[in-house]
């Protein structure tokens, strides 16, 4: 998703001589398109963070577009209060590029791992958070998002993950993306992941029960009404994200649900009793916190089964 | 002093350090017609809690009217002991040591960029080189030739629960800038004229970023504060403020 993504960027800057690209001494293999075709608006601003936020405030007051790239966790928690104090609190338009969603840097390590940035974001108001769930979709928000007023967070993911094919690229800031009809069942997903979500939904099909898959992909503006709309239809929901449970999607849509009295169960599926002890890759991390679609067909059968003991 | 008296707030020593900078850059050295200018030059107080002075010098440059300046700290004020942005002619909120060069940098890298012969001046503290953000920053503008950026250090040897040779020392200090690859200026800090004349006099063409250490003393003009910790967070008595305001108007 992430070379994607740096490609479309490298055509609006062709368009725009505001666009800037800083990466913190990171995206080997993957800026490379925008530095050569833009060397004087690209900068190596070196393995500092913190500096590299600050230039980028400086640079926005001053009518440039500095678009920031960096692993999630660099990007998102170590600048994070530059982020609050900065673009942030002055309303700029510094856009930062987290790269990797949940386990996408595998080997890597927790270090490595995006877990909890869409939870620190989201709470900043202001800064509208988007987390693309293929490369279409990655492409278009860029297109729609790149010259708001405002600062902007992309969770990109490493990998280019599946293409969600009845999503066609679909993105509206502030909206979900409904796919798939069903009546019985009802996903909530977040990023890459839905592809896995979207698996659950063809597996529980062959089983004859029906699922409606619901993307969000972003939020500030909070795409809250039109969740808590589709909410009120389901007796129980299940969410996906490759996130902890707290503070992301699940949460939100905890929210949601609290504020709005919608009666209906909340199952949160994403990272949680989370232990740094054992690595792999993505799919072997993945399959530890069941976050397949075979994890995610056992937890709607339960819930199902559940909902008709009436408990 | 009447603001700091009035709202019964700390934070008088730091305003005191760097009153004589501020009064230097203000009365003379910054070119700012008026602070919606994009050519104007940009002075970002990093040192936050200084707010005072600079409420003083936007004061006295008008774009902060008597009403205003005489909320300071009270309820539904918009002069907090930290300055805001929302203020005419405030750059930057600042009251987050070691956010301002960056900041500054980023202002200095795109006057290089857009070609533009504004000068970007930050105004930090000396405590506030503790942050290593700081040196992040010290470093891009260095490796970006950043010559239109100039820092003035305001040296007073105090932060808030200590002297700085006592919590983390900073020496040799000059040296540091210099290894840093900066053109280092010391100056007496209450020295206006001489404050002026360095910033207007430097080199903006040789490619380095340019500090001026200005050694100062905290509280300064007011012979019981002077290099008093205490002075960072205490507000004055009523007897210590006629104190303060008999020396002052004596000078």
């Amino acid at each position: 998703m992430r070379k994607a993504f740096i490609q479309e960027l490298t055509k609006l800057a062709a368009e725009d001589k505001r666009i800037m690209l800083l990466t913190a001494d990171l995206g080997f293999t993957v800026v490379e398109s925008f530095a050569e075709r833009h060397p004087d608006r690209f900068i190596n601003a070196g393995v500092a963070e913190q500096n590299m936020v600050g230039v980028a405030t400086g640079l926005a007051a001053s009518g440039f577009i500095p678009f920031l790239y960096a692993t999630v966790a660099f990007a998102a928690l170590r600048a994070y209060e530059f982020i609050r104090n900065g673009p942030v609190l002055h309303k700029l338009p510094v856009r930062i590029i987290g790269i990797g969603e949940g386990f996408d840097y595998g080997y890597a390590g927790v270090t490595h791992f995006g877990l909890e940035d869409i939870g620190v974001m989201r709470i900043q108001e202001g800064m509208a958070v988007v987390v693309p769930a293929d490369i279409a979709q990655a492409v278009n928000a860029l297109k729609k998002t790149w010259d708001m007023p405002g600062p902007v967070y992309y969770r990109i993911g490493k990998t280019d993950g599946e293409d969600i094919g009845n999503l066609k690229g679909r993105f509206k800031s502030g909206s979900i993306e409904c796919i798939d009809k069903g009546s019985d069942c009802l996903f909530v997903c977040m990023g890459g992941i839905a592809a896995e979500a979207l698996a659950a939904a063809q597996k529980l099909k062959a089983r004859g029960i029906g699922s409606r898959v619901v993307i969000v992909s972003g939020f500030n503006p909070s795409p809250a009404r039109e969740l808590a709309a589709v909410l009120k239809k389901f007796p129980f929901v299940i969410t996906v994200e490759e996130h902890f449970t707290t503070g992301g999607l699940g949460s939100f849509v905890a929210e949601i649900i609290a504020e709005n009295k919608i009666p209906c169960r909340l199952i949160r599926r994403g990272i949680s009793d989370f232990s740094n002890e054992r690595l792999g890759d993505k799919l072997f991390m993945n399959k530890k916190y069941k976050l397949t679609a075979d994890d995610f067909v056992k937890t709607a059968l339960q819930a199902i089964k559940t909902m008709r003991n009436g408990l | 002093m009447k603001q700091s008296k009035k709202a019964n707030v700390g934070h008088i020593g730091c305003a005191l350090s760097v009153a004589d900078i501020i009064a230097a850059l203000y009365g003379s050295v910054l070119r700012i017609k008026n602070p919606e200018d994009e050519k104007r030059d940009r002075f970002i107080l990093s040192k936050g809690h200084a707010a005072l002075a600079l409420y003083a010098a936007l004061f006295l440059r008008r774009w902060l009217d008597e009403e205003e300046i005489n909320s300071y700290c009270s309820d539904d004020t918009s002069l907090g002991v930290h300055p805001v942005h929302t203020l005419r002619g405030v750059d930057f909120s600042s009251g987050s040591l070691g956010h301002g060069l960056s900041f500054g940098a980023g202002c200095a890298l795109a006057a290089k960029m857009k070609k533009q012969s504004y000068r970007t001046f930050v105004l930090i503290s000396d405590a506030e080189l503790n942050e290593g953000s700081v040196w992040e920053a010290v470093m891009f503008a260095s490796h970006h030739k950043l010559s239109n950026l100039i820092v003035v250090v305001d040296l007073n040897g105090q932060q808030a629960t200590g002297y700085t040779k006592e919590v983390l020392d900073l020496n040799p200090l000059n040296e540091k800038f210099k290894a840093f690859g900066w053109d280092t200026h010391i100056v007496n800090g209450h020295d206006v004229e001489l404050i002026a004349d360095t910033a207007d006099n430097l080199d903006l063409k040789n490619g380095r970023p340019h500090v001026i250490i200005a050694k100062t003393v905290f509280g300064k003009g007011v012979s019981f504060m002077e290099n008093k910790i205490k002075w960072h967070y205490w507000p004055m008595s009523d007897a210590e403020y006629k104190s303060a305001l008999r020396e002052i108007r004596q000078a």
